[in-house]
């Protein structure tokens, strides 16, 4: 886990190192779209040492020095090996247009092309609010709509609030390295615009050795504080430093750096961030602490001026004050819990923060405290733990945080009303892979998948009506969907939810050996031993290539329809401000 | 309380019967602790030792819990949490330990067991921030002269 998570993050680096000497290689690469001033690093990287005398790089055929109005840097030996790059920090192309970048040695040339863009009109959207349901599958939708709203003779009792938005659009969510993404190189695309590497954020992924030594490209946070003076806001319900959350302002090629990346929010100038991972705030000698130093970081956002809540009641009483402008809130030193556990089953780390708020609190604190910035503001919010209950396969809790996320749009869409002047987008950043087959049935007999009904056994399920949160009250009932995921380990299904806490599928054999079926579950009545179609390597679930569903309301969203790559989120949202004009 | 004292009275009972019945270990000495007995308080600004932990500080005691796959090869330094760990690496990050584990150093080098296999360690029982010199890895209790057995 943490060695193999460290081998992950290093090895596509390692294996670059290792390339026969070829063509350079130049970032931002092929094909990238860059919107008009936004800034980039410009990074060449030559497979030798290359004199200076003998290299060159143009842009449509002028010398990058006078296209830039600087000269990059040579670095002859790049982390002391036997290869040359240039790297011009801080880049921007202020006039659209098509640029194609030349790169030479004197023997070997290469060259890419980007297209620099500008919005088309004037701005149009003051706000622009984009929820992230991680790794949320069309099925967590369903469920979520199933469980929520009832059905009854095949017709829903009511939709979603997502169901609500006019625009929709399927996306591709594949990256520069890979069809398969994560949820630091997914969210990178909306919040740049550039397509990267898994476990990057904000970052081209090149060879530097250094997590933090690659090519940057400015996020749409930055951008909008710089340009447009907007405030920024960043709410999740997973530590603050996850992918999700910290692809807003973070750059490093290794999404694991939660210290850098908590250094990096400091200084990203958000005006709210909300959300989990104290942990890597406190200073190393406090028990809880992930830090490997003495700075207190909460205590250095408030002496920049934030305002700081630690639980529900305080998020409420300090949003509400008038003189808020900058807050920062962390209701959990690791994950927050979800909303299966915190409103129902009371399991996973609720004993031990009680008072932890709901997304819907985040998200209206939030708009409360940005709102009160006459520029305008970007506002991120996350259910984060759709994914983190997908991976372990954990149908249940994936879907009341599905419901969640409905939940907290609806407070968006009722702060919107009618004002006209905010792009709501809310979207999956990957998928899983999973489908809804049927309904199991206790009153059956026979083993537990014999009593799995499909097509006309499956009737429908008894959930009792939502509540006023809008979830059934118990997930334990005695008809109740059955959904399965497309790529697991070894587990035992167990036909039921996960009540004693969240799903550990599958458990290491020895150090470094294969993932095995999580004994803990063999004795349930009626488990059932399934064989893995991953990797012996795999402990979870992982993502799929499938689309994502966006739907969208708001000025500018109109830009969404048909199929969409995951970088033209970046560019609507851009669009809808007016940016780069 | 009454709970409490109760179940604390019947331990060294039950720990002197198992180890009239099992081949002797040191296990039976020692005062039994579970991870819920480590901290008393949670809150976003840190945690704190609980009292029975802290009366325990430089005196034997015994956790029962999962060895996670070891740091480095030669174990005699590993991490033993409340519950198996199979996290994955992309719902989680090497960064996103549980916050309650506790470092086992052991008093001789030994293989390292399944993750998925429930353990007793004993160890003299050491609190406060120490980083690994080797690893780097941060703790906040520790075991100390460990040793260990399968349950």
């Amino acid at each position: 886990m943490r060695r193999s998570n460290l081998i992950q993050a290093f090895l596509p680096l390692a294996v670059l190192w290792s390339l026969p000497a070829g063509a350079q290689t130049i970032y931002p690469i092929n094909r990238a779209e860059i919107l008009a001033g936004a800034h980039f690093d410009l990074k060449v990287e030559f497979p030798g040492v290359v004199a200076t005398d003998r290299l060159r790089v143009t842009v449509n055929g002028r010398p990058a020095a006078d296209v830039f109005g600087r000269a990059p840097d040579y670095i002859e030996r790049e982390d002391g090996q036997a290869a040359s790059s240039v790297m011009l920090r801080d880049a921007a192309l202020t006039a659209p247009g098509v640029y194609t970048v030349a790169a030479s040695d004197g023997e070997h040339s290469a060259s890419v092309t980007w297209e620099v863009y500008a919005a088309p009109t004037a701005r149009r959207a003051r706000n622009v609010i984009l929820f992230v349901g991680d790794g949320m599958a069309v099925a967590n939708v369903t469920a979520a709509r199933i469980l929520s709203r009832g059905i009854e003779q095949g017709r829903y009792r009511g939709t979603l609030a997502m169901d609500t938005l006019p625009q929709m659009a399927m996306v591709g969510t594949s990256g520069s390295d890979s069809i398969i993404t994560d949820s630091a190189n997914a969210a990178h695309a909306y919040n740049t615009g550039h397509k990267s590497a898994v476990n990057a954020l904000g970052v081209y992924a090149s060879r530097a050795r250094d997590s933090l030594a690659h090519p940057r490209v400015e996020t749409l946070g930055s951008i909008v504080q710089r340009d447009l003076g907007m405030a920024v806001g960043i709410v999740t319900n997973t530590e603050i430093q996850d992918a999700t959350p910290a692809a807003v302002f973070a750059h490093t090629r290794r999404r694991a750096d939660y210290l850098p990346i908590t250094d990096q929010m400091l200084e990203s100038g958000a005006s709210v961030i909300l959300g989990g991972g104290s942990a890597s705030f406190l200073p190393q000698g406090t028990p809880g602490s992930r830090r490997r130093d003495g700075r207190n970081m909460i205590d250095a956002f408030r002496q920049q001026g934030y305002a700081f809540a630690d639980a529900g009641e305080s998020l409420a009483s300090v949003a509400a004050d008038p003189n808020t402008t900058k807050l920062l809130g962390l209701f959990n030193l690791g994950n927050m819990d979800t909303a299966l556990d915190r409103f129902y089953l009371r399991q996973g780390t609720v004993s031990r923060f009680p008072n932890q708020p709901d997304l819907t609190e985040q998200t209206r604190a939030a708009l409360q405290v940005l709102s009160r910035n006459p520029a305008g503001f970007f506002l991120m919010v996350e259910s984060g733990l759709i994914d983190k209950a997908n991976h372990p396969l954990d149908f249940e809790r994936s879907v009341y945080d599905t419901i969640l996320l409905d939940n907290s749009l609806k407070v968006a869409l009722d702060w919107a009303g009618n004002r006209n002047d905010t792009m709501i987008i809310v979207v999956p950043d990957h998928t899983q892979g999973i489908g809804i087959y049927g309904v199991v049935d206790d009153s059956r007999p026979g083993e537990m998948r014999d009593r799995v009904g499909t097509y006309a056994e499956a009737g429908f399920p008894n959930y009792p009506a939502a509540d006023a949160r809008g979830y059934p009250p118990s997930v334990d009932v005695s008809r109740r969907l059955t959904a399965g995921y497309a790529a697991f380990p070894d587990y035992y299904e167990t036909f039921r939810p996960h009540l004693e806490g969240q799903n550990v599928p599958a458990v290491q054999q020895g150090s470094g050996g294969p993932y095995v079926a999580n004994p803990i579950y063999r004795d349930q009545p009626g488990a059932m031993l399934r064989l893995g179609n991953l990797p012996r390597d795999a402990s979870t679930g992982v993502h799929t290539v499938d689309d994502g569903v966006l739907r969208a309301t708001g000025p500018g969203s109109e830009r969404f329809h048909g199929f969409i790559d995951n970088t033209l989120v970046f560019r609507a949202m851009a669009e809808a401000l007016g940016l780069g004009r | 309380m009454a709970a409490r004292r109760h179940t604390t009275t019947r331990r060294p009972v039950l720990a002197a019967a198992a180890a009239f019945l099992l081949p002797p270990n040191p296990v039976a000495a020692a005062e039994r602790l579970a991870f819920d007995d480590l901290y008393s308080g949670w809150s976003v600004m840190g945690a704190s030792f609980s009292p029975r932990l802290l009366a325990l500080v430089g005196q034997e005691a015994a956790l029962r819990g999962y060895m996670a796959p070891p740091l480095k090869a030669e174990a005699d330094f590993f991490v033993l949490a409340r519950e198996p760990m199979a996290l994955c690496p992309f719902c989680s990050s090497d960064a996103d330990w549980p916050v309650d584990i506790v470092v086992v150093y052991l008093r001789r080098q030994a293989q390292p067991t399944d993750p998925g296999t429930r353990i007793e360690v004993v160890g003299r029982v050491e609190t406060g921030s120490w980083t690994d010199p080797d690893s780097g890895f941060v703790s906040q209790i520790r075991l100390r002269d460990a040793r260990f057995r399968p349950l």
